[in-house]
């Protein structure tokens, strides 16, 4: 006869207490903002607010251009890693960490003050803010494309492929990207959960985004924040749900995103 | 690896000094293109990795106008206010990395090896995949909400113990208040990281230790900890990291009422808060210094755990 583990139960019922008390404090203070009733005036207040929809469609924006050069730089760089150039393997491996190494703040510091001057100026135009983004999302979309590169035969199929007389674009088209799709698309949902979320380049480069203004009406409004932070979290948790649904079957958690 | 490979083609075996017979000799080969495929990536990472943090190295030593000087070294242990905002940061990093490991071990012994059932351990690492993403400006409003004047926890306090202990001198918005917020995206990653660490402890160790006459202390001591110790060691030191590079969420939190690393940079690049650009460079440099320490630990760490899990 099994004990019952008492202490496993008080472990996980402590930790879910932290996961949930927060949010669902941060939802019922964003009701509260009537006083003595329940109401959803917050998100009331917060969807009638022009910016609401400015910041979040440039968010948006920020989020589409970053998947699509992330994409564009990882997976032909893991493809030909993984295909022709195994020995570069450690490097780009380490190229992807970098972000790890050199916190955000730090590498918009360095963006600045380099491209902030002649010859190559970036941070009049959004590029040193795409630039970062694609930076952040590096490791998440590289870990992701190789493990869906390392799942599937990807030497085979292109020799197969090759034999049958196809093309490198229809290699591309037809035989790698169909096997990477589930890869391909677990790195675009984090990479679209980092981006939305995101406040430390947005704020210093000083353009438009969803987190700045967060954080901005923090400072204005009580109530209105947590409604919106709420909003963020659906954002967030909708993207690594998606994650998860994707690779659901297979043993790999949820990595963990970067810019805190 | 070797360099040589990566020229090859160009540096073209040494014509037969030795005598060789021709055929002997590899052909040469004609000058290959492959490395193209991956040029645009290296490209962009030298461009926007490696430039600016070498352009925040040399500028560390730059006086102010111009010239060489290790001034702006020395006064970041000299400057009070820098000593200080290293210290903080170093301090809320090492305590919510120790706090966020131990509790996020328990968590994931509890749910791999504790006894519970399948469903609390899908639904734990469901959670912790969430919650370690919930960070930067929503996570410190949540906080807010929780812990704050009005918060949810505040006001059930209140109502249940009748104190109010924000009047007893209770405050969120300091040191221990951060560390509570960075705790809330730390022991979730653990739990992500340990989880598959935990399952890789075999059966067959617990029983050839049990068959050898070992108790559960006796497997704890000399078969599971050795065993775990690179991997809880080095989850720590990311979790470290991982708390000393945040900002966003730091900012949101407080403000400026703690100065942080990472705040005092960020002040930096908004306006010259220090009066000397090479000064703020310098504790770039010291981020990046300490950063790169750590990741070497974690890495060299990594290295030793992934012994055991073939």
């Amino acid at each position: 006869m099994k004990r019952f583990p008492v202490f496993s139960w008080l472990w996980l019922f402590l930790g879910l207490f932290y996961f949930f008390i927060p949010l669902f404090s941060t939802i019922e203070f964003s009701l509260r903002m009537l006083k003595g009733r329940y109401t959803l005036e917050a998100y009331r207040v917060a969807f009638q607010d022009p910016r609401f929809y400015t910041s979040f469609g440039y968010s948006l924006l920020w989020a589409v251009i970053t998947m699509a050069i992330s994409l564009l730089l990882v997976v032909p760089t893991a493809y030909w890693v993984q295909l022709r150039l195994p020995k570069l393997r450690p490097y780009v491996e380490f190229i992807t960490l970098m972000p790890f190494v050199v916190p955000a703040v730090v590498l918009i510091f360095g963006l600045i003050r380099l491209y902030g001057r002649p010859p190559l100026v970036l941070t009049t135009t959004p590029a040193a803010l795409i630039v970062g983004y694609v930076v952040l999302s590096l490791p998440y979309m590289y870990r992701s494309v190789d493990a869906g590169l390392r799942a599937v035969d990807i030497r085979t199929l292109t020799e197969a492929a090759q034999s049958l007389g196809a093309n490198w674009l229809t290699i591309i088209k037809d035989v790698i990207l169909p096997n990477l799709r589930v890869a391909l698309l677990s790195g675009m949902f984090l990479t679209f959960a980092i981006v939305m979320g995101e406040f430390t380049f947005a704020s210093l480069l000083s353009w438009p985004a969803f987190g700045p203004y967060i954080e901005e009406i923090g400072s204005m409004r009580a109530y209105t924040p947590q409604a919106v932070s709420v909003m963020s979290f659906a954002v967030t948790w909708l993207s690594i749900a998606g994650i998860q649904w994707l690779g659901r079957g297979g043993a790999s958690g949820v990595q963990t995103a970067g810019a805190r | 690896m070797d360099r040589d490979s990566l020229v090859a083609p160009l540096s073209a075996p040494n014509e037969s000094t030795n005598g060789d017979a021709p055929e002997a000799r590899p052909p040469r080969r004609p000058f290959s293109w492959t490395w193209l495929g991956v040029a645009p990536f290296f490209l962009f990472a030298i461009l926007f990795l490696f430039l600016p943090s070498i352009s925040i190295f040399i500028r560390s030593f730059e006086k102010l106008g111009g010239g060489f000087t290790f001034q702006n070294i020395i006064d970041i242990f000299n400057k009070s206010d820098i000593r200080s905002a290293y210290a903080m940061s170093l301090k809320v990093s090492a305590v919510t990395a120790l706090g966020g490991a131990f509790f996020g071990f328990l968590l994931a012994y509890a749910v791999c090896l504790g006894g519970l059932p399948r469903w609390a351990r899908t639904f734990l690492l469901s959670f912790s995949g969430v919650a370690s993403n919930f960070a930067g400006v929503p996570l410190a409003f949540a906080f807010v909400a929780t812990l704050g004047n009005a918060g949810l926890v505040t006001r059930i306090i209140e109502a249940v113990l009748h104190t109010d202990i924000h009047a007893q001198g209770f405050s969120i918005y300091n040191f221990w208040g951060l560390s509570i917020v960075y705790m809330y995206f730390q022991f979730p990653l653990m739990v992500l990281i340990m989880a598959p660490a935990l399952d890789g402890l075999r059966r067959e160790w617990r029983e050839a230790c049990e068959n050898l006459g070992g108790t559960g202390y006796h497997f704890w001591r000399y078969v599971a900890l050795p065993i775990l110790l690179p991997t809880l060691l080095g989850t720590a030191i990311l979790l470290f990291g991982n708390a000393f590079g945040a900002y966003a969420t730091a900012y949101a939190f407080t403000g400026s009422f703690l100065n942080l690393v990472t705040i005092v940079i960020g002040a930096q690049i908004q306006g010259d808060v220090l009066y000397n650009p090479g000064l703020g460079n310098a504790m770039a440099l010291g981020m990046i210094f300490i950063m790169s320490i750590t990741m070497l630990g974690y890495a060299w760490l990594q290295r030793r755990a992934s012994r055991w899990t073939r």
